[in-house]
């Protein structure tokens, strides 16, 4: 029931949030703060209340049990649908990221938010409660649910506070994830009917669809289906048009939300299903995707160095450190897994500190065009120098989180595909190009001494010092991170190898 | 006739029963509101008759109707929905026309027809039913006439409605010369045993079908929809959305089963193909639309588009009784969707008599100045969208189920697309809803009465209900097909 407790609290908290503005409205901020932090509590309580071997049990993915935490409630027994939540290392992990950055966001709309506060942090507090159930989710169609349901708060957070063309950004941005989303309920219901065929029992369930036999065109395309959802949410190389946008318009906690959590969900989805459901075609496929990703590095690299807009650059290199990511999980060994998993909550801490440095920037100046910046560290050199630490970071400067993760991506990928890894080293050259260059143009260079800005206060150096403290942790000692998702990481490859095995084996013996 | 045959009756006979009453009523004491309330309960009364007419077993009530639990569970939601229509006139019909009573009454008439089409398994009950719906409707869309635009609309449906009703009725007469019954499962039996291919068959199937499409408004005979929905009063637009077209949908699909009707491959096919012309046609219009009115009207083309997949699922799939059941699902939860969108409609058109079209910028700032309303037609788009936590996502999640079943992948890479185009016109209006209103705001309603909170209450928790918690419903379907 704890998980339901956790999620639950966001809920209500939302609710409590809205119903305040009616008060005052100063009190929805506390009461989000509170939430999310109440609910950050809980989880650790929840985590130090299981034993320490429980962490270096490897989880069955064919039994819930085996599991940190498993709940399974009868929900629609017509369709064999149940209200399923599990976690192990992984989904841990990434709701202890989700809340932390759920705090920062928080922080980052504290004084920019000032039109209907209420709902606007009832919207943040559905956001992450959306986020918490995607990562929790272990039945098919409840995943799916949270997977659509976080995006209607995440489109009016875009559409009522967002920027000037927040209109089309917000419709762009639902309807490529509602579009692909469709393509994956179809692919969630062709796969229970494939389970249907082969147990003989409807279900939903995760833990009953994993090992199914499948093959032909049909499990191609139901493969595809799963994997244009989850990169289109990446975003992966050719359906990333909608996050320049979405990322530009957003008011700054959305970015924060987008850029640190939402995207993660897309790699989450590709390795806890898309790749465990389908070893056979995933193992077929991965070269296109490797590609894919190799290409994304690339273009978001190149097109980030092209861009005035101080939003707009740092979407872009998401687009390449997302690119990285697709890269390791489907060389889909130890090390380019670890790295993986590193990437997720690095990239979303770093990005997550860049948007809000890009947000508390346009709030000063009204504008993110770079050109109309130069020269701010005079003025406000605290902001100078998180903004050149971030940038070090996205850069992949060595002894912070996101060097450890392109790193081990790199290694784990060379033994598999050695020449797509000499491609995306490239992108960690051209990073550093487009991160210093965005130093160069905005805080570097002459002054502009007419201009007053003010530098971050404390409660904007508190959340950046906290995610400097992250990034330097993961950075000199990532081991704890990875120890807590190794026996996922174990769990889901002996899962796929074993297919695999399997696959050639029967297809060696009909010859 | 038994007493049994009396019970299973119920629903039509309090309808009908009520009918009188009104009508007696009227002639004495002229009161909208007394009307109203009355009709409101004659409605709900008939509505739980169907829980007592259902506590029996199935009875075939003279040749003409078969009550079942499946008659009996639509009578319910039509007359449900016609519940829901009454209050929803109440405050609007009296700023709309001069001596509003008997509007209440054609309501009822009209509701009684669906009913009796949900009943319908002969071809004289499935007309007596359509144009009692039919007829009555003409006079309900004419209704306010202090404008002309309800009067063209009703003129449009007159004629056109009278056409598709005389060639369906020429139709069944052909098939009547060639098998000589009109009892549907006789139908059935006899059209298997003539030869088929002969010209009088094929032209008699095919003007029962166009005249069918036209009620329906299938493309490509759904020209008429947009100018009747647009120019119709907003409650009665809702009404026409859901039930009209919810009882000739369950008559057509009943004719189908009771005839065997699916064996005829080539008619199921032409359905499949018409259903993907409406789905694309249906959401592509939508889309160039700015008044709401007119962008729901192609927006319940594309819907019944959506429903027509389960002809082809029926045809393919090895679960049969799922497709029946996705069908019966899909018109409960497009019911409650649609009426709480045009029950929106209404609520703000109550006030303003002059302004009957909604244009998607009157709805700017909804969101701010009339919370719930603005919550209303969100769950409303939603739903009609497909998004979870909606009925109409569950409605489109059996819709999969079917057509995944019986492995039609055309008509799902149709679904697909066109909920992919519906998401962009549903979205936009909850986008004009959330804008910050910038020059005149909405004026608050004067009259803030009960109604203006208990409806769209309700309708947004029925929505919800049937989207969370659809075991009940999904149980049930399952138990009685």
């Amino acid at each position: 029931m704890s998980m339901v407790v956790l999620i639950g609290l966001l809920l209500i908290g939302g609710v409590i949030a809205w119903w305040t503005e009616r008060i005052n409205s100063d009190w929805p901020r506390w009461v989000a703060l509170a939430t999310v932090s109440a609910a950050l509590l809980y989880l650790l309580r929840i985590a130090a209340s299981l034993s320490l071997e429980s962490f270096e049990l490897v989880p069955d993915p064919h039994d819930g049990a085996s599991w940190l935490l498993h709940l399974k409630l009868a929900w629609i027994p017509r369709f064999g649908i149940n209200f399923e939540l599990a976690m192990d290392g992984l989904s841990l992990l990434l709701v202890a990221l989700t809340l932390l950055l759920g705090l920062i966001a928080i922080a980052s709309s504290w004084s920019e938010i000032d039109f209907k506060t209420g709902f606007f942090q009832a919207n943040l507090l559905w956001t992450l409660a959306g986020v918490c159930g995607v990562f929790l989710a272990l039945d098919l169609f409840l995943f799916f649910l949270f997977w659509e349901v976080m995006l209607i708060p995440m489109y009016l957070l875009i559409a009522i506070w967002g920027h000037e063309n927040s209109g089309y950004a917000a419709m762009k941005f639902f309807i490529f994830t509602q579009f692909s989303g469709l393509l994956m309920l179809l692919s969630i219901v062709v796969l229970a009917w494939q389970g249907a065929a082969t147990n003989g029992l409807l279900s939903f369930s995760y833990f009953d669809l994993l090992g199914l036999p499948l093959e032909g065109p049909l499990a191609w395309v139901t493969m595809l289906g799963f994997f244009i959802a989850f990169t289109v949410k990446l975003p992966g190389f050719p359906f990333h048009t909608w996050l320049p946008d979405a990322h530009t318009q957003a008011p700054t906690a959305g970015s924060v939300l987008l850029a640190g959590i939402l995207l993660k969900t897309g790699a989450y989805g590709l390795l806890r299903f898309c790749i465990p459901l389908f070893p056979d075609i995933s193992a077929q496929f991965a070269p296109v995707a490797m590609g894919l990703g190799a290409a994304g590095v690339i273009y978001g690299a190149i097109l980030a160095f092209g861009q005035t807009d101080f939003k707009r650059l740092v979407a872009y290199s998401s687009v390449s450190h997302m690119g990285f990511v697709l890269l390791g999980l489907y060389a889909w060994n130890t090390l380019a897994l670890q790295g993986a998993v590193m990437q997720m909550v690095a990239h979303g801490v770093s990005t997550a500190a860049l948007f809000m440095l890009a947000g508390s920037l346009q709030q000063r100046l009204h504008t993110r065009d770079m050109r109309q910046m130069g020269g701010l560290w005079h003025q406000a050199p605290r902001m100078g120098a998180c903004a050149m630490f971030f940038a070090l970071a996205s850069l992949g400067l060595p002894g912070l989180g996101n060097f450890v993760a392109e790193f081990l991506i790199l290694l784990g990928l060379f033994a598999v595909q050695p020449w797509l890894c000499a491609v995306a080293a490239l992108g960690l050259i051209s990073a550093a190009i487009y991160a210093l260059w965005m130093m160069q143009q905005t805080f570097q260079g002459e002054p502009d001494t007419d201009r007053q800005m003010r530098d971050f206060n404390g409660r904007e150096m508190l959340a950046m010092t906290t995610m400097i403290v992250a990034l330097i942790g993961l950075g000199l000692y990532p081991q704890p991170v990875l120890d807590l998702v190794q026996p996922t990481l174990d769990a889901l490859q002996h899962e796929v190898r074993s297919d695999f095995i399997r696959a050639v084996a029967t297809t060696s013996a009909a010859q | 006739m038994t007493g049994a045959d009396f019970q299973s009756l119920s629903p039509l006979l309090i309808l009908s029963g009520g009918a009188t009453v009104l009508m007696l009523q009227i002639a004495f004491v002229r009161s909208v509101n007394l009307t109203a309330t009355l009709t409101t309960l004659i409605l709900a009364l008939a509505a739980l008759s169907c829980v007592y007419a259902g506590q029996i077993e199935e009875q075939r009530v003279t040749p003409l109707l078969l009550a079942d639990q499946f008659a009996l569970l639509f009578c319910a939601l039509f007359c449900a929905a016609a519940a829901v229509t009454a209050l929803l006139s109440h405050d609007y019909i009296q700023h709309h026309g001069d001596e509003p009573e008997e509007y209440f009454l054609l309501l009822t008439l009209s509701t009684m027809g669906a009913c009796v089409l949900a009943y319908a398994v002969h071809v004289a009950s499935f007309l007596l039913g359509l144009e009692l719906l039919s007829v009555s409707l003409y006079a309900l869309i004419a209704y306010p006439n202090k404008s002309i635009l309800p009067l063209e609309a009703a003129t449009k449906y007159l004629v056109l409605s009278g056409a598709a009703s005389a060639t369906a009725l020429f139709g069944f007469a052909l098939l009547y010369a060639v098998t000589g019954t009109l009892e549907f499962s006789t139908l059935g039996t006899r059209l298997g045993e003539t030869i088929s291919g002969q010209p009088v068959l094929i032209a008699g199937a095919a003007m029962v079908f166009a005249g069918m499409a036209f009620k329906l408004s299938i493309v490509p005979f759904h020209l008429w929809t947009p100018d009747v929905y647009d120019g119709a009063p907003s409650p009665i637009t809702g009404y026409l959305a859901s039930v009209a077209k919810a009882a000739v949908f369950i008559a057509v699909l009943r004719l189908f089963l009771e005839a065997d009707l699916f064996r005829y491959q080539l008619l199921v096919e032409l359905i499949g193909l018409m259903a993907i012309l409406s789905m694309l046609a249906g959401n592509l219009l939508a889309l160039l639309q700015t008044n709401i009115k007119r962008m729901l009207a192609y927006s319940s083309i594309a819907h019944i588009g959506y429903l027509l997949i389960i002809f082809m699922a029926y045809l393919t799939s090895g679960d049969r009784a799922l497709t029946v059941e996705a069908a019966a699902y899909y018109l409960i939860a497009y019911t409650a969707t649609t009426l709480a969108a045009f029950g929106l409609l209404t609520l703000i058109s109550a006030q303003q008599v002059e302004r009957e079209n909604v244009e998607l910028h009157h709805v700017t700032g909804l969101f701010w100045q009339r919370p719930l309303l603005a919550a209303l037609m969100l769950v409303a788009m939603l739903s009609l969208a497909g998004i979870p936590l909606t009925a109409g996502f569950i409605a489109k999640f059996y819709l999969f189920n079917a057509a995944v079943n019986g492995q039609n992948w055309t008509l799902l890479g149709s679904l697909i697309l066109g909920s992919g185009i519906g998401i962009y016109y549903y979205l936009r209006v909850v986008y004009y809803m959330t804008r910050r209103p910038e020059h005149q705001p909405i004026e608050p309603g004067t009259t803030q009465s009960w109604r203006e909170f208990a409806l769209p209450g309700a309708l947004i928790a029925t929505i919800l209900l049937l989207g969370t918690m659809p075991q009940a419903l999904m149980a049930f379907l399952e138990s009685i097909l």
